[in-house]
């Protein structure tokens, strides 16, 4: 009996608790509202070196206050590491949350489904400067067809090699996959003490052009029906062929099986590695490293000799909150911080490249060290699938584990692929 | 019943309450509202307000009871708890003995070691332990000529190099707790076990270990209790799961379901499992001792 007490009160407290609370859900529905005066608040990321980007959108907000009278913005830029949190935090709470916000282009189809961004496609229709923005920018604001915000920046990944590596062994700058792993390899045998080309089994971005270069695709359809694509045969091809990258004789597996994009990055700028996938945005990391001067950058290739590898489209967009309570006004600052002078300036000072295809073009005559990103990107790029269940496939790993199982020996390039295609099935199923 | 009677039966819950009240607010609603998330549709889209809420029934418990992973994660996590618990507890009740013996310096030496590993925070704990391990930079290698040895990469070389920091940061409180312990024994029980020429060994498995009985359930509950729950050391010596997570543990798995891929439900349901598993490791530990005649 010495029990019974406890479990009364223990059970009092549970019934108290079934009739008082339920989990939280916020009423995140549009405010209804469009307030022509007030503060705006906006949350953009917070860069590496982020004063050139304070100052390029404080040149774009000045505009903005002084076209609105009695309007101000209150700008805040939040670190990227703690950013899926802010930004859920917010559409957890409209009260309190910003009214137009930078995001991760990936991240899109999810917000969307959660309910958090305002469709703005009769607003971005009508702009006259988005009829210059490139098409897969325009996709990765796109969901089921309806456009969720303004295409901010692109980021893409080219080949990065040591030039007097190339010129000391005699070596051409490889045209075909093939010719990068031969040359990897032989690079890897000349100098054991750094990596052929440094790859990471959990270097997603890294991997997949090889994939879409062999003709795979991570997924077919269209929204809501999307069927994982990783296990079919030139799905598995490309796979096999970055896999075959992993080994003794270029990077060795026990190292690199763990390496991400930045790990791979930070080996070459550390001398580390003969040549690397990394972004426009990695530059000034390498800059940075004791490299500097004895690299460049050709398109990473792809599998006919001359031909470009599909690259993945990362980059930003703008977009406005549902919840604002100033709609107009919260797109107009959109349109502005989004805009082909803006986009401008902020490659001046932080070298991200524009969107608007015009733009980038003069970016790559100012600037010559980007043009092999914008060869890349002209070459045609790639977009991971619009859906919502991407942000579950990308943060459960779905990928890295694919290819750290082959890299490990765990499973073979078949089976690996098999599961990462039944897990991605499983989350478009649950996700739409 | 008389007015005394009513009085003892009642007057400890009116002492009790204000304690009852703190519980229940801080232990038994967050595991009511967990229980109750775990039976819900409840993902980030639920959550702020892009899709109603709706009742799964247990439909989250099946959908992880069919999960081979979580199957593969249970058993990793019950058998690496096991052996944390049973290297913390050798290695504690050693050095606490190793303390009766040696004179005051050693002994506080080996105190104010213990005292710092215990009061490292695990992040920090585990970066330098990663260090020093490193395959590149780290003197372990060096020192023991492994060359870039990657400790990290196989499976159970990774989970070996992280038990080596959980019992690093674990053992001190076995080791106060256990030497307190054995202060308290009367030293005329030890001179009797010597004069009748006891070894060191039979001792402490008859004399000492009985003696603190009480005090050995306490720091293997607390030990089970920790040891189940390790996030901190796999999450930031594996890199969050090990090599295609071969390192996964549960609190691990827990998190990537629910913060990292935000389908709370699937996290909720994972922590109601580990909190069955703990509750019945630690009644069914409890059980087993009253059996064997020992009243706590």
């Amino acid at each position: 009996m010495k029990l019974a007490p406890r479990l009364a009160v223990f059970l009092a407290a549970v019934t108290l608790g079934a009739a008082a609370c339920a989990p939280q859900t916020s009423g995140n529905s549009s405010s209804g509202k469009d307030e022509k005066t007030g503060t705006l608040r906006v949350w953009l990321f917070q860069e590496v070196n982020n004063k050139p980007k304070e100052r390029a959108v404080d040149a774009v907000l000045a505009g903005f206050e002084r076209a609105h009278e009695g309007t101000e913005v209150d700008i805040e830029y939040i670190p990227v590491e703690t950013r899926a949190q802010r930004i859920k935090a917010a559409f957890n709470d409209p009260s309190s949350a910003p009214d137009v916000i930078e995001y991760g282009n990936t991240d899109t189809a999810g917000y969307v489904e959660d309910g958090g961004l305002a469709d703005v496609t009769a607003e971005f229709d009508a702009w006259d400067e988005a009829k210059d923005t490139d098409p897969t920018a325009r996709r990765s604001v796109t969901v089921g067809g309806k456009v969720y915000g303004a295409p901010y920046f692109v980021g893409v990944r080219a080949l990065y090699y040591r030039t007097d590596l190339f010129d000391e062994h005699g070596l051409d700058v490889p045209r075909s996959l093939a010719e990068l792993a031969a040359t990897a390899r032989e690079l890897r045998a000349a100098e054991p003490g750094l990596y052929g080309l440094a790859v990471g089994g959990a270097y997603t971005y890294g991997a997949l052009p090889f994939l879409w270069a062999h003709g795979g695709e991570l997924a077919t359809g269209e929204d809501g029906t999307y069927t994982a694509a990783v296990g079919s045969a030139a799905a598995r091809k490309g796979i096999e062929a970055y896999t075959a990258l992993f080994g003794d004789d270029n990077c060795p597996t026990a190292k690199c099986a763990g390496m991400g994009g930045n790990d791979t990055v930070t080996a070459f700028a550390a001398g580390k590695a003969a040549m690397a996938i990394g972004g426009d945005f990695s530059h000034q990391a390498v800059e940075a490293g004791k490299v500097k001067g004895k690299y460049a950058v050709v398109p990473l290739p792809g599998v006919q000799p001359g031909s470009i590898a599909p690259a993945f489209a990362g980059g930003n967009n703008i977009g406005v909150l549902k919840s604002t309570a100033h709609r107009s006004l919260a797109v107009d600052l959109m349109k502005r911080l989004a805009s082909k002078k803006a986009q401008g300036e902020l490659f001046e000072a932080m070298g991200f490249l524009p969107t608007f295809t015009d733009v980038r073009a003069r970016a790559a005559e100012s600037e010559p060290f980007v043009k092999p990103f914008v060869d890349t990107l002209e070459a045609g790029t790639r977009f991971v699938p619009a859906s919502p269940a991407w942000a579950q496939i990308d943060s459960s790993l779905v990928l890295p584990t694919m290819y750290q199982e082959i890299v490990s020996g765990k499973k073979d390039v078949a089976a690996a692929a098999a599961d990462a295609a039944r897990k991605m099935d499983d989350a478009f199923g649950s996700a739409g | 019943m008389t007015a005394t009677a009513r009085a003892r039966t009642g007057t400890p819950w009116i002492y009790l309450a204000p304690a009852l009240v703190v519980l229940a607010g801080l232990l038994v609603y967050p595991v009511y509202q967990l229980g109750l998330i775990s039976v819900l549709e409840y993902t980030q889209a639920q959550v702020s307000g892009g899709q109603p809420t709706s009742f799964q029934g247990l439909g989250n418990y099946a959908e992880l009871f069919g999960d081979t992973e979580f199957w593969r994660v249970l058993v990793a996590t019950v058998v690496f708890a096991a052996a944390c618990v049973v290297s913390t507890l050798a290695v504690g009740c050693a050095l606490a003995v190793l303390l009766t013996r040696v004179r005051a310096v050693p002994r506080l030496a080996l105190m104010l070691a213990a005292l710092g590993a215990w009061a490292t925070p695990a992040v920090t704990g585990s970066t330098v332990w990663l260090l020093l391990f490193d395959p590149d930079f780290g003197p372990v290698n060096r020192v023991l000529g492994l060359g870039d040895h990657s400790w990290t990469y196989g499976r159970y070389s990774a989970f070996a190099l992280v038990l080596l920091e959980v019992v690093w940061c674990s053992f001190p409180f076995v080791m106060v707790t256990v030497y307190a312990g054995i202060r308290a024994v009367p030293a005329e029980v030890l001179e009797a076990a010597a004069l009748d020429g006891a070894s060191q060994w039979r001792t402490w498995r008859s004399v000492l270990a009985p003696m603190l009985r009480p005090i050995l359930v306490v720091v293997t509950i607390q030990s089970v209790i920790w040891d189940f729950k390790v996030f901190t050391q796999i999450y930031v010596m594996t890199g969050g799961g090990g090599i295609a997570g071969q390192n996964l543990v549960l609190n691990v798995y827990a998190y990537q379901k629910a913060f990292a891929s935000s389908q709370y439900s699937l996290g909720s349901a994972i922590g109601v499992v580990m909190l069955l598993i703990l509750l019945a490791v630690t009644l069914g530990y409890l059980r087993l001792l009253r059996r064997q005649g020992e009243e706590l």
